[in-house]
């Protein structure tokens, strides 16, 4: 029998950490701070909204692009939030999930053999889809001396004739870094002058603890060369529903459309009417969760530090990303060992990329409890090594 | 009063028993200054005092509480003021509302059991000058109280791992 498995499926790597993931669940007693989602459940009032849609019987597809009445409240919010202007009709499309955006817009813009930067650390997806689309992922290094943000001069180094596109994530995972209007700056500028497209996933863009985020396409020039993402997963503790959506000007946003409604057809309606609530009337109950977050940052970097394991604030987020270059252990060896003698789980940061290094990702969305008890037994560990 | 304070008042309402140094830890601030702070707003009577919430059903301590709606005729120059706050002086009340609608005051009172609150009413509420009509309803079963849902939920299963 042939192989059947294409050589793009053979080249991405499977999940680094899977034996890693599967040893945690035959275990007890395990504080885990390796989950990406929030501790919360999603606000009632957008539960509830979505079983009565159920209940009328809205359980059908919905347009391709998503609900009318929901990219309309969208436009809206981005524009009042972000000073983000995108047309409702022709700019914006409901995808399942930030992942399923992330997909299509890599897929709208890549030809075989293009270049695709991708600054690291990063979110695990982005170059397996760069991968699959027949473009060739190239890294680009953030590193703990910027405080993991990206760094043009980092950047124009990676920069060739092949480059298409360049893909960033602030608030960023698994690092926590944000990027000012003043980073982002000379960054547009590389972008502008090599002629650049740029994929900005701002998922993370309402957990931003100090100041206010600032959304990439508000840039100058930006705009037209922008391909923005967001979701509800993150700041409406929506993971679950699995809606997010894509920003772009119209032609990009056509091409992206023309992948979506033959892989996806629509995103699901149920979740499309719980997206509108959450714009509609979840602003407290996001803050509420967002001032939440903070506080459990503030403590649980400040325990990290004072243990041992040097960590800079994150200005977004849910993550911590300490170093634990002092103890002699690489990350991957700190998180085995951690998880099976301490029983407290977390994610090697060199799954995120070799920026990632020698860093761990500790997520704090879990109770300000949990967190006191996983300092708790980390210091324990560190004092055993 | 600033952003801090706020910080650690909105700490405290959800939690009155958290020490200083955890607060001092949430919000970034030497425990001194967080004790210091609670002390001046205890003293400005913005914090008026730590509770607990209590499921007294749970504890088989049942009280019987009941919610009465007053229609009240108001005075020349004190409107409402001096009949609330005549209510108000009673043990056995426990909040005292002014409210729009068919009615004037919303009272809940508590007490040992049915008969109690039945004579409270009746014996001390009810023959009030400028009372005019009353409405008892008993609480038969309560779901929620000042934010804190009292029935126990399910926890949700998260998967232990997400990238």
């Amino acid at each position: 029998m042939r192989d059947f498995i294409s050589g793009r499926a053979q080249e991405i790597p499977p999940s680094g950490i899977r034996k890693f993931f599967d040893l945690v669940l035959t275990m007890q007693d395990v504080i885990s701070l390796g989950v990406g989602e929030p501790d919360f459940s999603t606000p009632w009032n957008i539960c509830e909204s979505s079983i009565y849609s159920i209940e009328q019987g809205s359980t059908s597809y919905t347009s391709n692009k998503g609900l009318q009445s929901l990219r309309e409240a969208l436009s809206r919010y981005l524009d009042q939030h972000y000073c983000l202007k995108y047309d409702s009709e022709d700019e914006i499309i409901i995808t399942s999930g930030v992942s399923e955006a992330l997909d299509i817009s890599i897929r709208a813009i890549t030809d075989p053999g293009d270049e695709i930067l991708i600054a690291q650390p990063s979110y695990v997806s982005y170059a397996p889809c760069v991968t699959l689309a027949g473009g060739i992922p190239v890294p680009v290094e953030c590193t703990e001396k910027d405080r993991f943000k990206l760094n043009s001069d980092t950047l124009a180094e990676k920069i060739t004739r092949k480059s298409k596109a360049l893909m960033i994530n602030f608030p960023n995972n698994p690092t926590g870094a944000v990027m000012r209007e003043e980073d982002l700056k000379p960054i547009a500028d590389l972008v502008i002058d090599n002629d650049l497209l740029l994929i900005s996933d701002e998922v993370y863009a309402e957990l931003t603890y100090e100041g206010r985020h600032v959304a990439t396409a508000t840039i100058q020039d930006l705009r037209e060369r922008t391909i923005t993402l967001n979701g509800f997963s993150k700041a409406y503790a929506m993971t679950g529903w699995r809606v997010g959506f894509l920003c772009a000007p119209k032609p990009l946003c056509e091409a992206a459309l023309k992948i979506h409604q033959y892989v996806m057809l629509c995103a699901p309606a149920m979740g499309q009417v719980a997206a509108l609530e959450a714009i509609r009337s979840a602003e407290e109950e996001k803050n509420r969760m967002v001032d939440e977050y903070r506080l459990r940052r503030n403590m649980f970097i400040a325990g990290l530090n004072r243990i041992g394991l040097p960590c800079h604030t994150p200005d977004g987020a849910f993550y911590a990303f300490p170093s634990v270059k002092e103890t002699g252990l690489s990350d991957t060896e700190f998180a085995e060992r951690l998880l099976k003698e301490q029983r407290v789980a977390v994610v090697p940061g060199s799954v995120f990329g070799a920026g990632g290094k020698d860093h761990l990702r500790c997520a704090y969305a879990v109770s300000r409890k949990q967190l006191t008890d996983a300092l708790g037994r980390i210091e324990k560990f560190m004092a055993d090594l | 009063m600033d952003e801090k304070d706020l910080e650690i008042l909105h700490i405290l309402e959800e939690n009155g028993r958290i020490s200083p140094e955890e607060i001092a830890n949430l919000i970034t601030l030497p425990a001194k200054d967080v004790a210091g702070r609670i002390c001046a707003l205890e003293e400005a009577r913005i914090i008026r005092k730590y509770t607990a919430v209590i499921n007294w059903e749970k504890a088989g301590n049942g009280q019987v509480s009941a919610i009465i709606e007053l229609k009240v005729s108001p005075e020349r120059d004190f409107g409402y003021d001096r009949i609330a706050e005549r209510l108000s002086r009673f043990n056995q009340v426990k909040s005292v509302r002014l409210i729009t609608g068919t009615y004037d005051l919303q009272v809940l009172v508590t007490g040992k059991d049915m008969q109690e609150v039945s004579r409270f009413v009746s014996e001390h509420v009810a023959p009030m000058d400028r009372i005019r009509e009353t409405a008892t309803h008993i609480i038969m079963k309560p779901y929620k109280e000042n934010g804190n849902i009292l029935f126990e939920q399910p926890e949700a299963e998260r998967l232990p791992y997400s990238f």
